[in-house]
């Protein structure tokens, strides 16, 4: 059913626009592509930067459980996933999720829990580079 | 056993290194790996949850290792 999809784990910055490029299809009549990036604040800490790192190997293989999961629930014919790793400034591309669909519905259903299922299991980890100290997140379901 | 596990995010600086290595009698399970972090750190027990990873693969508390697993330890994720 699906017939691509390409995922990236890497210190070099992401291109949402190859991502999209990636999962077009004639088939497809929905695209639809999330951009994580990196926020000024949490809550009422100010963040100046993001520093990422991940278990590689199993981030690989756990988000290809993820995207095989999409293709069992949702009708997904491509899809793209690419996450950064390393010190990110503000407004830096951290994920990008792209799905492509026959439909716009499931197109959005299937990108995003791709996200929400990368958040909870994906082995990756941001810490919070801040003015009023530095700190790990953990995930908010 | 000599167990090799590496320490991930939180984890590194909780145990201030990036791979332990273990020789401890009785650990033969994913969950006594677990329980014997949680009890020589116990800066672990502030986390939300603390996963152990064997090759690659997240582990239940019943899963045997064995001397050349590939283990880790994995902390609250924070990707996307």
């Amino acid at each position: 059913m699906m017939k691509a999809k390409d995922i990236q784990i890497k210190e070099i910055p992401l291109d949402p626009e190859w991502c999209r490029t990636f999962v077009s299809d004639v088939s497809c009549g929905g695209q639809v592509t999330f951009t994580g990036t990196v926020r000024n604040h949490t809550g009422d800490r100010k963040v100046e930067r993001l520093e990422y790192e991940a278990y590689v190997p199993m981030a690989m293989k756990v988000l290809e459980q993820i995207i095989d999961r999409a293709g069992e629930r949702y009708p997904i014919i491509r899809c793209a996933v690419h996450h950064r790793l390393g010190s990110l400034e503000l407004g830096t591309s951290a994920v990008v999720v792209a799905v492509a669909a026959a439909h716009r519905k499931e197109a959005f259903e299937a990108c995003m829990f791709i996200i929400d299922e990368l958040k909870k299991d994906a082995p990756i980890w941001k810490k919070e580079i801040s003015p009023q100290g530095d700190e790990w997140v953990s995930s908010r379901p | 056993m000599k167990l090799f596990i590496t320490c991930f995010g939180p984890a590194r600086e909780i145990t201030g290194q990036r791979q332990l290595e273990l020789d401890v009698p009785g650990v033969t399970t994913a969950g006594a790996l677990r329980s014997y972090l949680l009890n020589t750190w116990p800066d672990f027990r502030s986390l939300d949850v603390v996963r152990v990873a064997v090759n690659q693969a997240y582990a239940e508390d019943d899963l045997t290792i064995n001397e050349g697993d590939e283990l880790a330890i994995i902390p609250p994720v924070s990707g996307g």
